[in-house]
């Protein structure tokens, strides 16, 4: 199973509507991407706590559907 | 997760100082992401307990609710759960992971 780019990227939106996110399909099959997640909701928090908001706006996918998804966050 | 699961992640991270929930072994990674994580450790010469999850699908699904955390590997120091992959990079390469492995007075090859 794979999924698209533009789904990660529409539903970390939903998550957090600020967000600056810049998503990379790392080989080319739709199942190993890398995403930096810019947004002020992180502000103050644990990367532990923004790796989750990250992971929780993507709705159970991640490890599903989506096999591999490096996370980068920033305030 | 049943209780067996439950109890057998509370032993291990309180039996060992530092433990790895990883897909494979240290010897032999079975994921990149894993070996990574796996590999900056022993850069570090840090002595770690490393769980293959995949020997145990009870622990491979328990670790993630047990943590609140969807992916493996996941790096327990002193009972507290430090991180991902990801987390634990970023945290090597900016000396957070040599701090906290201070902080928390594990030995490690500075």
């Amino acid at each position: 199973m794979a999924m698209d780019l533009k789904e990660i990227e529409t539903l970390i939106k939903e998550a957090l509507p600020d967000a600056k996110v810049e998503i990379q399909d790392l080989a080319g099959d739709g199942n190993h991407y890398s995403a930096t997640v810019t947004s002020s909701e992180f502000s103050g928090k644990s990367k532990i706590e923004q790796h989750k908001i990250v992971y929780n706006s993507l709705k159970g996918k991640m490890g599903n559907e989506l096999h591999a998804l490096a996370i980068k966050t920033k305030e | 997760m049943d209780q067996e699961t439950k109890i057998l992640i509370q032993k291990t991270i309180d039996d060992n100082e530092v433990c790895l929930f990883m897909k494979g072994t240290p010897d032999a990674p079975q994921c990149g992401f894993s070996m990574a994580v796996s590999n900056m450790l022993k850069i570090l010469e840090v002595d770690y307990k490393g769980i293959n999850v995949l020997e145990n699908q009870q622990l491979r699904e328990g670790i993630k609710k047990f943590s609140d955390w969807p992916t493996i590997p996941q790096l327990y120091i002193k009972k507290e759960f430090v991180g991902g992959c990801d987390i634990i990079k970023e945290m090597y390469e900016n000396g957070e992971l040599k701090k906290i492995l201070q902080d928390k007075a594990v030995s490690f090859k500075s």
